[in-house]
């Protein structure tokens, strides 16, 4: 990836007085600040505070100064868009856990050797992701290409479509990882975690949901309207939610469905999460799950670089 | 001509003193030679030859769907080149399109903006896609503000902002790099007459410290006011390039009288009654032109000819009169 060439300063005007400040001033205002300024790359003092050791990061890899947009953007109402991102789902495990799971075990004992709430928790916490990365991959897209047109703007400067792209998509997992974080934490606390592993069960609820997004992104970079999202969302999402082995192991499906099931990539991730939070997963099924979301994400960022090539430059 | 005498030395004649052989101060930023833009079986584009010099502002004249904005957007690095040659500060879009960008400001015909933002972040973050470090750019962004005459509204969100400041903010946030070429494509389209005067100052501004300016406009008036040189483009190719000044002496008279008449028979049966009047005769849907270097007497023998037409007015050619001669249509048809 190209870096962007810094601005740059002829000789002499580095250390000019600022005479002709009056005028020049103006739009490019050389006057006052003497020394040239350190071009990207080697920059010193870049950036102050919080945003400090993200902007290494950021130097060094260009998509992620549109993942940084969001994050400032984000960063002005994070205690709402944090609370319903984790409230949510928290009180799904507090109604379905606690709740209807009292009945469960009362009833049954065990399901699949956990009990409800250990049962659900993980469903929960992949299942929410998946939600959350349909959401993003889906309006903000077309806001940024469609709508408003920031992806165009960003797409003007050094960066390429492909970037913006990925910037975006690094975002969505960003934002997943955080949340995911936070149920597991309180899951764990709800006793919802049995396993130590468990504290790997936010990067498998990020993989699913970021495997999910990256084509779910390209999609929605093809569309001309919004009016098929709600359809995605009804006839994809919502079922997957429901039956990926969420709430219920997918062996309870009608014969039919249960290989349709194995097949969603929520189920994959649900299998991955519980896997880690219950400690009870054979490696080899491990390799597979991680194995089918990885291809299902380097295909979605196939199509998504060119989806957003094709929307931006065409 | 095109560059003004006080460049040497101004701020923005610092790219050219960079070591960039490929564009060095007599070679032109913009180059292209039978540029070309089909999408699927339309030509959008059809075989365009141009150079933008340094320093000067160059404009695109011509109607709605005459191809400026694509030649724009392949300047601009963003719509990939279909057939033809095209370089831009010395390089190939196709290859070097970042490099490219990162030395160029862009003004898109529809503002695109960031909603979500102040007008500070705006354009922290514009910087920040340049891979700038925020120090430089906040002290950039207080001159970029003040330039832009928006200081008072640095905390403001984008949408509450009038048309002419949201154009102006994208004007500033695309100085952001400090690019030595900027293109702005329509920048006055739907804006009042004041805002517009506002908007052509700062460009006036940019152009005295030496920025070089493509321009893209339907406006004939913006054009003689802001342009050095300009091409008149029409169905995806260049008419006739030149100076405003220039291609009015090429392709009109010094005057105009324009003749209304109060009903259509009036105006058909005058035609053959004004032959061989001035140098040439216009009859257009609702007034006929007469082209003659004396509008006044040109004016006073359409009246011994016992023509009465509702109202006569003579005024000085314009681009207009030049559009209207080579394409045979107004440019606001």
């Amino acid at each position: 990836m190209s870096e962007a060439p810094g601005p740059r300063r002829g000789a002499g005007e580095a250390g000019e007085p600022s005479a002709g400040t009056a005028v020049r001033g103006d739009a490019w205002g050389t006057g006052g600040a003497g020394g040239a300024p350190p071009s990207p790359g080697h920059g010193a003092g870049a950036a102050t505070g919080a945003w400090a050791l993200p902007a290494q990061a950021v130097r060094a890899l260009p998509m992620l100064r549109v993942t940084e947009r969001e994050a400032r953007v984000w960063a002005r109402t994070w205690p709402t868009s944090l609370l319903t991102g984790v409230l949510t789902p928290v009180l799904f495990l507090g109604a379905m856990g606690v709740g209807l799971g009292g009945l469960v075990d009362d009833n049954r004992g065990t399901v699949d050797g956990v009990d409800y709430l250990s049962f659900v928790a993980p469903g929960l916490l992949a299942a929410t992701a998946l939600q959350a990365a349909a959401g993003d991959a889906l309006w903000p897209v077309m806001t940024g290409l469609k709508w408003v047109k920031t992806f165009h703007a960003a797409a003007a400067t050094p960066l390429t479509p492909a970037q913006v792209y990925g910037g975006y998509l690094a975002w969505i997992a960003a934002r997943l990882l955080l949340t995911s974080t936070l149920f597991t934490a309180v899951a764990a606390v709800l006793g919802g975690v049995p396993s130590w592993w468990g504290a790997s069960a936010p990067l498998a609820a990020t993989l699913g949901g970021l495997a999910f997004a990256a084509p779910l992104a390209a999609y929605a970079a093809g569309q001309e309207s919004d009016l098929p999202f709600s359809l995605v969302m009804r006839v994809a999402v919502i079922p997957m939610f429901l039956f990926s082995g969420t709430f219920f192991p997918v062996d309870q499906l009608p014969a039919g469905l249960e290989p349709v099931a194995r097949v969603a990539p929520l189920w994959h991730a649900v299998e991955l999460a519980r896997g880690a939070t219950t400690g009870a997963i054979a490696p080899a099924a491990v390799a597979g799950h991680t194995a089918f979301l990885l291809a299902l994400l380097v295909a979605g960022c196939w199509w998504g670089g060119r989806a957003f090539r094709a929307r931006i430059a065409p | 001509m095109p560059a003004p005498p006080d460049a040497v030395g101004t701020p923005a004649a610092r790219p050219a003193a960079a070591p960039r052989a490929a564009t060095g101060h007599q070679a032109p930023l913009v180059v292209a030679r039978g540029l070309t833009k089909r999408f699927g079986s339309s030509t959008v584009v059809d075989g365009v030859d141009l150079e933008v010099r340094r320093g000067e502002v160059f404009g695109f004249l011509g109607p709605n769907g005459a191809g400026k904005t694509t030649v724009m957007r392949m300047i601009a690095c963003v719509s990939p080149v279909t057939a033809g040659h095209l370089s831009v500060l010395g390089m190939d879009p196709g290859r070097h399109g970042p490099a490219i960008r990162a030395r160029i400001g862009v003004v898109p015909q529809e503002d695109n903006l960031d909603t979500e933002l102040t007008v500070w972040d705006n354009l922290l973050i514009y910087g920040r896609y340049f891979g700038l470090p925020v120090a430089v750019i906040r002290e950039r962004a207080e001159e970029l503000l003040s330039f832009a005459r928006l200081d008072d509204r640095r905390d403001s969100r984008v949408d509450p902002l009038s048309g002419g400041m949201k154009r102006r903010l994208t004007i500033a946030r695309s100085l952001v790099n400090r690019p030595e070429l900027v293109l702005l494509d329509e920048p006055t389209t739907g804006l009042d007459p004041q805002a517009r005067h506002l908007l052509w100052e700062r460009l006036y501004q940019l152009k005295r410290e030496g920025v070089t300016l493509v321009v893209t406009t339907h406006y004939m008036d913006e054009a003689e006011q802001l342009c050095d040189r300009l091409v008149i483009m029409d169905e995806g190719r260049i008419v006739d390039e030149g100076s405003p000044r220039a291609l009015i002496d090429r392709h009109s008279t010094r005057e105009v009288v324009e003749l209304r008449f109060r009903l259509r028979e009036e105006q058909q049966d005058a035609v053959p009654r004004l032959d061989h009047l001035g140098a040439r005769l216009e009859p257009l849907a609702d007034r006929i032109l007469v082209y003659a270097d004396d509008g006044d007497a040109t004016a006073a023998a359409v009246a011994d000819r016992g023509v009465r037409p509702e109202s006569v007015l003579v005024r000085r050619s314009s681009l207009e009169d030049v559009f209207l001669h080579l394409t045979g249509r107004s440019l606001d048809e």
